[in-house]
């Protein structure tokens, strides 16, 4: 293990911007086929096929709560020593998977074949299968590949791979004005949120990326204007320049400001008139500000250290430190997209600790030793993090959760209050 | 390639882990690639240990694999070592990195650590968990053993009369499915034997524990699929003798109260006395004749279904009308038990195929896997789980064995209660057509939740392909008086036995000559 952390101060733009020290050892994260969790509930005529070893099979089944939906839209198809001597093909195995698995689920309208850690080392052409199985289940079914594997992709990294898999095929929107479309899964209710106040604002009709059904797709052109609700999604990012589409630099939509600054920015690219964008903010934001009240109450002061995870973290500290006064040890995230997180950098406290990539034994003494109000970390440093005295809240939660908008600001805040107030009612 | 929705089993290092984490002073050094750390939850969530599981894994990833990977294992295994300072050190490959082909065991050798170093040749497209870590049980003990062991074809002297008999207990891990209170139902009956436990392993065993396993007098083996493969070893290289009776339900405790005594040569009598048991009794209990021939598919790991299997006939007097194993490695033992019963073994880990089979069965209570407990609940069949794949349900917080007297309990109470209260399903046979006693009414126990619609077994079973003959309102409405629990069963009888006779419509007089026919 390469245990030299490579510490370095970046040159960033601000001056008061937090340093960043690179570290590299064991990562106790997740890899990319995690995303299928949430991204198969999200789109609802989709499947995901990961192709894969029974490593990949269980990781997803365990990171699932263990056997939630009784018949998931995924499912693996396990390669097995055969396929490994080359005593069948791989390809006509997977030929053969897929018919057995479409004909069985005739719902399915986009199936994703999945890559995984061994189909990657064996070189398994799953751009060539996919291809290869759309012409022949089209147009009943479009099949579409990406990487979820550990070696290319990090937990979230896993969305992004599945969303930038897609961007190319997606329909190209006739020359018009600009057009919204918002990047990155959300929960339905936080979406219908959304729309309701992007058309208050005047923003008009808005896209969303993933959409709920495939036969839905958003349109895609020089008049797209994107605003990403994620803060993982850097390959979606690129595949939508690639077809004209314009990013639109913002802050991520968690907490109330957050939130309010994320709807600025669209509105800024939409040209919008300020005044009614103020207005149908600000009841909004007000609202918000006031649910969070309690919650900072209870946080300010605290001090955290978040453990690297889904990349939320860098927005989430923001969050934290800008509209809860919590105190930020250290914050870790498995990558830092500089650009996409440059306005979320820019507004966390100068002093603030941030930790790319992991050592997760150094960083464990360093948790330890510095004994936080509040640990946010991972199901796997949890439990054992608890037995040691400390209060932990699993970042997994962040990820399913919707904690995005207006509404959800103070469900955010609440997420990080809740193990507090726990330790303080136990008394057994 | 199999296309697979859920697993019963995991890959073969998560039976590796599951010894390692089982263990004190040995750590696991994991060639594998980022993400599979997963498997840290397993332990942490699931069985909620408070600590991390002992294991480091190199978490490659693509830009390593362009330069040096051993270089990088080989790094990893030393900072673990010099970190955690185990007494042992396990390393093996997860699926990528047997692919990498970096032999894991060879790099670990040439660091020349001052501690044993046990490679670990894991097939990860072959074989699955329970094979992981009955594999690894194997070749930890036989690298700690083995420079204790006698010459070839040693012969164990009699022990000498002044000093109590002793004896291991192999096979508990991490992440077992009840091993924790198994083990202390069968230590309790080994105290009551004056029997002297000198080491348990895997479960709280360390190095220099493992090394002594050969001064036991002979070895209990709880689980075949975990420790089976070392105690024939031990056996062998020790002539160790070893007690393979495993004590589930009253019966096969009493078996091995006698075996152990036998081999011991101790009084049975202070165990078998020793613990109260209310199965028995209650099994007995007028009101539980509602349970005889009860029709029970049986599912599981191969020690749990075959003893589940044989609980469930001898001792509640149910007729075991299926059962399976998804242990591949035990499917010459499951067959030989389901020929018993009459029934053919279902070897699969193919859980379609299980939940074909239980549909088609159309049993009265399921005992499987959390798996089954989902089919089950989908064909709204009353199950108990009797098995892993484990649950973090199958990590309760009070004390319930599935081994020893307690144990036996365990198993009446958790197999009977999802099924009516037997005098209620008196009650319900006795005044079908009540308006209180009726198909939407559930069991009272059973609480709002179970209102929603019973079995829909005529939709389910697809043996209905050869329903041809068609039912006659009259012989509808008398099917509608039978209790829905035994309802679908009627259905199909009669329908078979018209369909056996080529009759073309089900009078309501069918219905009772299928009865008659049938009638158990």
């Amino acid at each position: 293990m390469n245990a030299e952390a490579i510490g370095c101060a970046t040159p960033a733009t601000a001056a008061t911007a937090p340093r960043v020290l690179t570290e590299r050892g064991q990562r106790e994260v997740f890899c990319g086929l995690t995303g299928i969790i949430w991204l198969h509930r999200k789109i609802q005529d989709a499947f995901f096929l990961v192709v894969g070893s029974r490593t990949c099979a269980h990781l997803i089944q365990s990171a699932a709560g263990v056997m939630i939906f009784a018949e998931p839209r995924f499912a693996t198809a396990i390669i097995d020593e055969r396929d490994l001597a080359g005593l069948a093909d791989a390809n006509t195995e997977l030929d053969r998977v897929v018919t057995q698995l479409l004909a069985r689920r005739p719902d399915i309208k986009l199936l994703f074949l999945v890559g995984s850690c061994p189909s990657e080392v064996i070189k398994l052409d799953l751009s060539r299968a996919a291809a290869r199985l759309s012409t022949r289940f089209s147009p009943q079914v479009r099949i579409l590949n990406y990487s979820g594997s550990g070696i290319e992709t990090t937990f979230t990294q896993g969305e992004d791979a599945c969303l930038a898999s897609w961007v190319p095929s997606l329909p190209a929107a006739p020359a018009a004005p600009p057009r919204l479309l918002v990047v990155g899964a959300l929960a339905d209710i936080v979406e219908d949120q959304m729309r309701r106040t992007f058309a208050e604002i005047g923003a008009g009709e808005v896209d969303f990326l993933p959409p709920r059904r495939s036969t839905e797709p958003p349109a895609v052109g020089a008049n797209t204007r994107f605003l990403l609700a994620q803060p993982f999604l850097g390959d979606t990012a690129r595949a939508l320049e690639a077809r004209g589409a314009r990013h639109v630099p913002a802050p991520f939509p968690l907490g109330a400001r957050g939130t309010r600054d994320w709807f600025r920015a669209a509105a800024r690219a939409l040209d919008l008139q300020p005044e009614r964008v103020e207005r149908a903010l600000e009841p909004r934001f007000e609202r918000a500000e006031r649910a969070l009240i309690t919650y900072r109450e209870r946080l300010a002061g605290k001090r955290l250290f978040l453990f690297p995870d889904s990349q939320l973290e860098i927005p989430l500290a923001r969050f934290l430190a800008e509209e809860l006064d919590a105190q930020l040890i250290e914050v870790g995230t498995p990558y830092l997209h500089r650009a996409h997180l440059a306005q979320e950098l820019a507004r966390l406290p100068a002093d603030t600790n941030i930790v790319e990539g992991q050592h997760v034994e150094r960083q464990l003494e360093r948790c330890v030793a510095a004994a936080p109000d509040l640990v946010v970390c991972g199901l796997g440093l949890a439990n054992p993090l608890e037995a040691l005295g400390l209060t932990t809240k699993w970042s997994i939660e962040l990820v399913f959760t919707p904690i995005q908008g207006f509404e959800q600001a103070a469900d955010l805040a609440e997420l990080f209050a809740r193990p507090l107030l726990r330790r303080t009612r136990l008394v057994a | 390639m199999q296309l697979t929705l859920w697993t019963y089993e995991g890959p073969p290092h998560v039976g590796a882990m599951r010894v390692a984490t089982a263990m004190r002073d040995v750590h696991y050094v994991l060639h594998a690639p980022q993400g599979d750390t997963y498997a840290d939850l397993l332990f942490t969530m699931i069985e909620r240990l408070p600590r991390r599981p002992p294991v480091t894994y190199t978490t490659f990833q693509a830009r390593d694999l362009g330069s040096d990977t051993a270089t990088l294992f080989k790094d990893a295994a030393r900072e673990a070592y010099e970190r955690f300072r185990p007494a042992a050190l396990l390393v093996g490959a997860s699926c990528t990195a047997e692919l990498i082909q970096d032999d894991p065991g060879g790099l670990a050798l040439a660091l020349g650590l001052p501690v044993p170093v046990v490679p670990l040749e894991l097939p990860a497209y072959q074989k699955k968990e329970n094979w992981g870590a009955a594999e690894t049980f194997y070749r930890v003990v036989r690298s700690l053993a083995t420079p204790h062991a006698p010459p070839a074809g040693f012969k164990r002297p009699p022990r000498p009369s002044d000093r109590r008999a002793t004896c291991n207990i192999l096979g508990p891990t991490a992440l077992g499915f009840r091993h924790r209170d198994d083990l202390r139902a069968v230590r309790e009956m080994l105290d009551l034997l004056g029997v002297e436990v000198a080491v348990v392993a895997p479960l709280g065993a360390s190095p220099a524990d493992i090394a002594r396993l050969g001064e036991a007098d002979f070895n209990v083996l709880l689980y075949a699929e975990t420790a089976g493969q070392a105690a024939q070893w031990l056996t062998r290289t020790f002539d160790q003798p070893c007690v393979r009776t495993v004590p589930i339900g009253v019966r096969a405790t009493r078996a091995f109260i006698e075996e152990v005594a036998a081999l011991a040569g101790c009084d049975p009598q202070p165990a078998l006395a020793g613990v109260p048991s209310h199965s028995s009794w209650y099994s007995r209990s007028v009101d539980s004749t509602y349970l005889t021939g009860k029709r029970v598919f049986v599912f599981g790991d191969a020690t749990h279904a075959i003893a589940a299997a044989r609980v469930a006939a001898e001792e509640l007097g149910f007729t075991v009308v299926g059962l399976g194993s998804y242990s591949r490695e035990f499917a010459r033992e499951v067959r030989e038990a389901a020929r018993g019963y009459g029934v053919e073994a279902l070897i699969s880990d193919d859980y379609l195929e299980i939940e074909a089979k239980v549909a088609e069965l159309q049993p009265e209570l399921v005992l499987g896997t959390q798996m089954e407990r989902h089919v089950a609940k989908r064909l709204k069949i009353p199950c108990a789980v009797i098995s892993a794949p484990v649950h973090v349900q199958d990590f309760p917080a009070r004390y319930s064995p599935q081994m020893g007297f307690e144990g036996a309990n365990v198993l009446f109470d958790t197999w009977v209660h999802p099924l009516m209260m037997g005098l209620e399903e008196h009650l319900l046979t006795m005044f079908r057509g009540d308006f209180e006693f009726h198909d939407a009414a559930p069991a009272s126990h059973l609480g709002s939740a179970a209102a929603t619609a019973p079995a829909a077994p005529a939709q389910a079973a697809p043996a209905d392909a050869v329903a041809s003959a068609a039912w006659t309102p009259d012989a509808e409405r008398e099917l509608g008086k039978i209790p829905f629990f035994v309802r679908g069963k009627a259905r199909r009888n009669t329908e078979r036995y018209a369909a056996e006779r080529a009759l073309s419509q089900i009078t309501v007089e069918t219905l009772y000559d299928a009865k008659a026919h049938f009638s158990r």
